[in-house]
Formats: C-alpha cells, sequence, structure tokens
C-alpha cells in the first residue's frame, strides 16, 4: 500500500474508490439482480470449495443464468471467510466446471470479477494455479453458450482474466482492470510503491482508458444498494445481451468470442505489420 | 588479423595488475563458475556439454538461438513475422530506453518458424530471456498466436519452449490479453487433434506459465527449472514465512502433477522426436 505522503492523481482516485471496503461486492450484485431465485452451489469435484468464488443459477427475468462472482466479503469476519477476493485453483476449477454445466443446457454465463489476483501461496502453487488458470482461459475461448463479465471492482491479473474471457467485458465507471498493481509496478520498476499512482496513470487501468483502448465494450453506473431502477437497468442490459448472443449458432458465438481477443492489441499495434 | 588476440589481456589496466602479480594471464572468459555447485569450468567444456555443468549437471541458461540449434535438423528452421518487433504502445515511461537496450541483445523475446525435428515438420516457438526476460508482450503474444494458427492450416505440431519473467507490465492490460489470445490459438490447434508439446525451461513464472505454457499435451520441464505462476519472493511477502526446499523446481511441480517429465538438455531432441512419431507425425520427404 502507498503512504499516505504519496501524491495521488486521478488514475489512483479509481485505485482506491475500486478497493473501496464500502463498495458493493458479488453477492450484493446477486441478491439485486437474481433475488431469491438463486441457488448457491458449491465445490470443484476435486479439491474442496472455494469460498472466494460465489456461483450458481439464478431466473434473469425467464432465463436461467449460470452467475460466477468472486467475492472479497462485506466486513473482516467475511473478508477472512472469503480469502479476501483471492481464490485459489479450486476456485477457478469450481468456475469452469459450472461453466461446462451451463454449456451442456446452454445457458448463459455471467460472471463478476472483484479480485486484487490469484491468491500467491504455497498450497495454491501446489495445487497448479498456473494450470488452473490456463485452462479457463482455453476452454472459456470455445464455450458454447454465450458469457458477459463485468468488472465490479478490482481487476487483478490473470486472477481476473480466468472469469474474463468473455464475448463483452464490462465495467463499472470505478472498476480498474490491470496486468499488476499499481504497488507492484511501481516497486519493481521503480523501487518505490510511493510511486503508485504514476504506476496507474501508466498502466492506464481505469474503465475509462480500457473503454478507449478497445478492451472493454461498456461502462455502467456505479448502482447503490438502494438504487432498484440502476439494478433494474443493469438487469435488462444483461438480458438483452444474452438473448442476442443466445440466437446465434456455436460457431458464430465462439468465432465472435476469438475475433474480440485476436483483435485487441492489434488495433494498437501499428507495428504489428 | 592478431592471432594471438584472445590471449591478450583486455585492457592496461589489466596488464599492468598481471605484471604486478607475475602470474600467466588466463582470459576471464575462458572460466565459469557453477551457480550450484560452485565449480570453476572450462567454458568450452561446458559448451560442448550443451552448457550444462559436467560437474553436478546445472543446466544453464540458453539463448533461443542455442536452443534452436539444439533442437531444430541442421539448417532446417525458417523464421516467421521476424518483422514483428516490440513498441511503447501505451506510452510508458522508460520504456523506450528499455526496448533498446533489449534490442542490442536480441530481436525479439520469441522466434517463431518451421522446423524439422528428427526429420519431422513442426511448428516451433523458442523465448528468449535475453529480450526483458523473455517478459510476453503484445509481439510475444502476436508471434505466438500465429505459429498456432499456421500449424492449425499446415496441420503440424508445435513445440514451444517456454521462458518468462512473466507479462510484460510495460504494455499493460494488452499483455495480459496476449493470454486470452495464444490459449484461444492453442485451443483450436488442440481442436483440430494437433500434438502441442511445451519444454518449460528457467524460469517460466507468471502469465506465461498461466497460458501456453501449461496448456501443452505433453508439458516436458528442463531438470532445476523454476516453475511458478507467483515467484517465490511474492509468496515469501504475502506469506512471511520461508519456503520449503526445492519449492517451484521443475521436480516438485512434477511431483505435485503438472508436468509430465524432466528430461535433461543432453536427450530433449531425441524425446521430442519421439513423442512427435508416436503422434503419427511422419518425417518430410
Amino acid at each position: 500500500m502507498a503512504d499516505k505522503n504519496t501524491q495521488t492523481n486521478a488514475a489512483y482516485e479509481k485505485v482506491m474508490a475500486a478497493r473501496d471496503a464500502k463498495k458493493l461486492t458479488a453477492i450484493d450484485y446477486i441478491a439485486n439482480m437474481f433475488g431469491d431465485s438463486f441457488i448457491e452451489l458449491h465445490g470443484d469435484r476435486r479439491y474442496s470449495d472455494d469460498k472466494a468464488i460465489i456461483a450458481g443459477l439464478g431466473m434473469l427475468y425467464d432465463t436461467p443464468v449460470t452467475v460466477i462472482g468472486i467475492e472479497k466479503g462485506r466486513n473482516t469476519k467475511e473478508r477472512m471467510e472469503r480469502n479476501f477476493g483471492q481464490a485459489h485453483p479450486e476456485g477457478y476449477r469450481k468456475a469452469l466446471r459450472l461453466m461446462k454445466q451451463a454449456e451442456k443446457f446452454r445457458r448463459p454465463v455471467l460472471c463478476l470479477v472483484d479480485t486484487s489476483g490469484a491468491y500467491p501461496g504455497i498450497g495454491a502453487e501446489e495445487r497448479g494455479q498456473g494450470q488452473a488458470i490456463a485452462e479457463n482461459l482455453m476452454e472459456m475461448m470455445t464455450l458454447k453458450t454465450p458469457i458477459l463479465t463485468i468488472l465490479i471492482g478490482e481487476g487483478g491479473s490473470g486472477g481476473a482474466l480466468a472469469l474474463a474471457v468473455a464475448d463483452e467485458v464490462w465495467m463499472l465507471e470505478n472498476s480498474v482492470y490491470s496486468v499488476i498493481s499499481p504497488e507492484g509496478c511501481a516497486s519493481i520498476l521503480w523501487k518505490d510503491s510511493a510511486k503508485a499512482p504514476q504506476a496507474a496513470e501508466a498502466l492506464r487501468m481505469t474503465a475509462q482508458d480500457l473503454f478507449g483502448l478497445g478492451v472493454v465494450e461498456r461502462i455502467i453506473r456505479q448502482p447503490k444498494a438502494e438504487d432498484k431502477a440502476m439494478f433494474e437497468s443493469l438487469k435488462l442490459l444483461v438480458s438483452r445481451t444474452f438473448e442476442k448472443n443466445l440466437k446465434l449458432s456455436d460457431e458464430e458465438l465462439t468465432e465472435n468470442r476469438y475475433a474480440r481477443f485476436r483483435r485487441i492489441g492489434n488495433a494498437q499495434g501499428g507495428s504489428l505489420d | 588479423m592478431d592471432l594471438f588476440a584472445f590471449v591478450k589481456p583486455k585492457n592496461e589496466l589489466e596488464s599492468s595488475a598481471e605484471k604486478q602479480q607475475n602470474v600467466p594471464f588466463v582470459p576471464e572468459e575462458m572460466w565459469i563458475k557453477c551457480p550450484k555447485c560452485n565449480t570453476m569450468l572450462l567454458t568450452t567444456d561446458m559448451e560442448e556439454n550443451l552448457h550444462v555443468c559436467t560437474h553436478c549437471d546445472h543446466h544453464f541458461r540458453i539463448s533461443a538461438k542455442q536452443r534452436l540449434r539444439l533442437l531444430a535438423d541442421k539448417h532446417s528452421f525458417t523464421e516467421q513475422d521476424a518483422q514483428l518487433t516490440s513498441s511503447n504502445l501505451l506510452d510508458f515511461p522508460g520504456y523506450d530506453e528499455k526496448l533498446k537496450k533489449a534490442k542490442k541483445k536480441s530481436n525479439e523475446s520469441v522466434i517463431c518458424g518451421e522446423c524439422r525435428i528428427g526429420g519431422i515438420p513442426t511448428e516451433i516457438c523458442v523465448m528468449d530471456a535475453d529480450f526483458m526476460m523473455g517478459s510476453m508482450g503484445t509481439v510475444t503474444g502476436e508471434k505466438i498466436t500465429r505459429a498456432f494458427e499456421r500449424a492449425t492450416e499446415n496441420r503440424l505440431p508445435v513445440v514451444v519452449c517456454t521462458v518468462s519473467g512473466g507479462a510484460r507490465m510495460q504494455e499493460g492490460i494488452l499483455s495480459l490479453m496476449q493470454m486470452a489470445k495464444t490459449s484461444g490459438a492453442v485451443k483450436r490447434h488442440s481442436d483440430a487433434g494437433l500434438l502441442y508439446i511445451t519444454v518449460l525451461t528457467d524460469p517460466t513464472t507468471g502469465g506465461v506459465t498461466a497460458s501456453f505454457a501449461m496448456e501443452g499435451d505433453i508439458i516436458l520441464a528442463e531438470p532445476n527449472a523454476l516453475v511458478a505462476f507467483a515467484g517465490p519472493r511474492v509468496i515469501e511477502q504475502t506469506m512471511r514465512q520461508k519456503l520449503p526446499k526445492d519449492f517451484q523446481t521443475s521436480e516438485f511441480v512434477m511431483q505435485k502433477g503438472f508436468i509430465d517429465a524432466v528430461v535433461t538438455r543432453g536427450k530433449l531432441k531425441q524425446t521430442i522426436s519421439k513423442l512427435l512419431k508416436m503422434h503419427g507425425y511422419k518425417e518430410a520427404e
């Protein structure tokens, strides 16, 4: 964490807002969008149930949807329980299991991402954190059912991407998405984590920056818990996107998804040919 | 040409020191110390032994070109996409200078193209630690993606030798996106029923581990290579505890079930060509 003396800037303010402990978490989104229809499904059928990832089925109007969210927890007790939203391999494997299940029934998948990153620990390494993420990237690319990902806070590197190989990726106006935390970047490159604000700017990690880079399709207004109308319009938006993509053939769907990622970076790269 | 240039001291400072000590001068570059067993090795011996310590079998890092010579049949390699070079896409401060420095040592973080291994036509990608520690930027991802796309079209197997510090942070989110892009290309190659072999070398970490490095049908690794998602320093910082001995070495990762076989450098080529044959790939006419 950068100390109080750090000179802040607009990009870093966004990082702070994305990490704000008071903001809504995945559980709030699930409650507001799916209400009583949500049924949580646990476990990766391999090792255990990772509580950093909450997943299950819910009804979006008349359509059953598989929803997978990274949950940071809303108070200290919950945050400990949820490992601060840092998933282990079994979390990513639970997500993949439920995505495969969704594919079987051609049920759309909604992913809600809010994580500082995949957990860097001994157990996570021993159980193949890299392999778990890699497998999700591969399998999601050809999953024969619509996938939509919304970043609702922090999007930290591979741990976020493992749920973001989607047909479209949306971001809340106060969310960020980056290959590395600005503190990590500043301490590696400039040996000074107090330079995190400069790093935040250089990394172009805000929703607005990423929209400009063509990495996300839509920026969503930040909903508040009591703001039922906001959630209604979000539901409508999600539902319309699924409806549109459910009409596509498997081939069109996966072709579009591959092309989406094929395009990113190329649009930027004047140097690529 | 001065025939004895190689025995002459490099500069005057060294030469005056020589005279004072009155000892025969041996150029430093003739010797190399093994970082694992501390044995002083004659560079020529070490090189003849494929850059492996003759005393303890420590595998020294080698460049992408050296590895290509090791794996590809003589004169069989045709490079592709050499024109793609990294540039400062996000105007990241200091990246231009870093690239300039890196480009003096190596062209790019990965070399891709078609070669023959034991006579069998194979698409090969070799990452290069000499270029910004093999970090994955947009060009790295693009070259690897194109290699898989070419192989899918030409129905060739792919061999990728990884060495990487992870994603290249100077390219921000665009470097992260390479993980998804390359994984997509691997999946399409895989769905076409084609073989993909990865060779993990020291070090293979971060975004490369969490994408194409771990996606091979068969995953080989050189002995004692660091294979990790989060590197040991990151973990020690978060956990504030010492890591177990040999943690994240290729042998350790194999024991945990994520690597098929640890293969010494001397046996790498024959192992790969055997595997290619067993999957029905034929020698070119």
